[in-house]
């Protein structure tokens, strides 16, 4: 149901994307088989003493694109890092409450941090690509992980250049310095990156929000094309882009959600007053 | 003020809100100016002085720098005598000294940075750190007596040395690695760890090759004080005569700084131009290392370009 509401208002909202509108009818049926692939269930979080998550139950559905929007500091990048516990970085971080990947406790004891990361890759804001040749970027993370043979590496970072649409416009000088490309490609090429580990969830940490428009479109016609393969969790300011690429939306204030729903139901006919008053721009 | 007085026919603006004259375009403030003068004026001060002392050691030692000096032993002639067992010595203890310090140093830096949970525990020992680089090099001397010749029998050996040595420079290490293991942007450490790796595989494969032109520098640095050390070897009992070139990690040893020293304190004066040449061997030397410094570092540069 959620999956071909959210095809209605793809086909109205995006104009631009009549080609993968033919491949939407699959998604509406796929959607709609799929269980809960993250389940976020009573997650508070505190910094120190500070709490920075109230009470946060959600479950985000596994091959459909969930976003994440809300002002400035309401928790919504805090909550994404829960997921692939990147919080553990910072010191002085309690997490109470459960996030089930594929109904397994991502915070239980034991738990596989690199498996866990394996499994859901991460794209920051800010491009970080490695200070080395675009070829050694991509295979980073097959080869932390033990791969050494240099045919199938050769063709893991192929794939994932052409799967992150980066792979025209490089492929003439994988071994020059990644720091060379432009701020866009920096970017697509930190998400052919991630897709080179074979991930299950990509969370994307505002991943648009240093671009120029023309870049900004290309991640977003990235999105959705990856949509049918990964699980995709995005932070974003831009609500116009939450509503041109998600299916499902998750709508944070001062670190509670207030509301979650189907993309097209919560832009235009929102239940909560905080939810208007927020993508009507009134505040925030 | 004068602004208001230019009478510009297409000008309807009222005194208040006139626009403040503007400056010519080439001309800079005066105070800028003088501040570059004055700064030019400190670094050729700077200068002048290094190149004054090094003009006057070489000239003085000029005459004793020949292929004989750097292959003789020491002798009670002074036109006989020669610094190849202080040379030899000194690039012992400097090899040693890196072999001893770099990994302790870089290690302890490592896990000050990346490791240490910010505790009283690191703090404290943040606090010894700071506190050691700054204590007497003799004090070094007195301490390597005690524990490598004494207490663990390493007689006046290289290794002795070297221990005191390593000691010595550690602090400065460990300091100047922190510093360059600080400024690896975060976002180097936060990619490759999202992509799974290990804390160990994300230092060693993304954050030390980033730090290594910065730990390099320093490292540098703190060995080519190493070497110009004279007190702490004094203290430790080094020989200052040596007739031979050292062959194992074991043998008793002479440095270049020791050998001046042990000749300028002689009333002879031909004996002081030895000192004076053989401190232009070590002043040679020092300024070999930073170039060497200074070009790992750009090297690295380069590669992460």
């Amino acid at each position: 149901m959620k999956g071909s509401a959210a095809l209605v208002f793809r086909e109205i909202q995006s104009t631009r994307k009549n080609q993968e509108i033919v491949m939407n009818g699959v998604h509406a049926v796929r959607s709609a088989a799929h269980a809960p692939k993250v389940e976020i269930a009573n997650v508070e979080l505190f910094y120190g003493t500070y709490k920075a998550l109230h009470e946060i139950s959600l479950s985000i559905p596994s091959r459909e694109v969930t976003a994440f929007i809300g002002p400035s500091g309401c928790g919504k990048s805090t909550l994404l890092r829960t997921i692939n516990r990147m919080n553990d970085l910072i010191e002085g971080v309690k997490l109470t409450g459960s996030i089930r990947l594929d109904g397994v406790d991502v915070y239980a004891p034991h738990i596989d941090l690199i498996e866990l990361r394996k499994r859901v890759g991460m794209v920051f804001q800010k491009s970080n690509p490695f200070p080395k040749s675009i070829f050694d970027n991509v295979a980073y993370g097959p080869r932390i992980h033990g791969s050494r043979d240099r045919d199938y590496l050769q063709e893991t970072v192929r794939q994932s250049l052409i799967r992150a649409d980066l792979w025209r416009e490089v492929k003439d000088r994988l071994h020059t310095s990644a720091l060379d490309l432009s701020g866009g490609q920096q970017q697509r090429l930190c998400i052919a990156r991630a897709l080179a580990v074979n991930p299950e969830v990509l969370l994307m940490d505002e991943p648009a929000s240093a671009l120029d428009p023309r870049s900004t479109s290309k991640i977003e016609d990235l999105i959705g094309e990856l949509r049918s393969d990964y699980t995709i969790v995005i932070v974003t300011h831009n609500m116009q882009q939450a509503a041109r690429v998600s299916d499902t939306t998750a709508f944070f204030y001062e670190g509670r959600l207030v509301e979650h729903g189907v993309t097209k139901e919560l832009f235009t006919k929102p239940k909560e007053k905080q939810t208007e008053d927020y993508i009507t721009g009134r505040f925030g | 003020m004068e602004a208001t007085t230019i009478s510009d026919p297409r000008s309807h603006t009222s005194r208040a809100w006139a626009p403040a004259k503007k400056r010519p375009l080439l001309a800079r403030p005066v105070t800028e100016r003088i501040f570059l003068l004055l700064a030019r004026g400190i670094i050729s001060l700077a200068l002048l002085t290094l190149v004054a002392l090094i003009a006057d050691v070489a000239m003085d030692g000029m005459e004793r720098l020949t292929w004989n000096f750097f292959v003789n032993f020491p002798s009670r002639k002074a036109e006989n005598a020669g610094i190849l067992a202080a040379w030899t010595g000194s690039l012992w203890l400097l090899l040693l000294t890196i072999m001893i310090a770099l990994p302790i140093g870089v290690g302890a830096a490592v896990y000050l940075e990346e490791y240490g949970r910010r505790s009283f525990g690191t703090k404290v020992i943040e606090v010894c750190i700071a506190n050691l680089a700054g204590v007497p090099s003799v004090i070094y001397g007195i301490l390597g007596l005690q524990v490598f010749v004494r207490a663990l029998s390493f007689e006046r050996s290289l290794l002795s040395g070297a221990l005191t040595l390593a000691l010595l420079v550690l602090p400065i290490i460990i300091m100047a690695s922190r510093e360059a293991l600080r400024t690896v942007p975060k976002g180097y450490r936060e990619g490759a760890l999202a992509l799974g790796a290990t804390k160990w595989q994300t230092t060693w494969t993304q954050v030390l090759p980033v730090a290594i032109p910065g730990i390099a520098t320093g490292c540098i640095l703190a060995f080519s004080r190493a070497i110009g050390e004279t007190a702490p070897l004094i203290t430790l009992g080094a020989l200052t005569y040596v007739a031979q070139v050292p062959d194992s990690v074991f043998s008793p040893f002479t440095a270049l700084p020791i050998q001046a020293f042990n000749w300028l304190s002689r009333p002879q004066p031909e004996f002081h131009t030895n000192a004076a040449a053989a401190i232009t061997v070590l002043l040679a030397f020092m300024i070999m290392l930073n170039i060497v410094a200074i070009l790992i570092r750009n090297r690295y540069q380069k590669r992460q370009r």
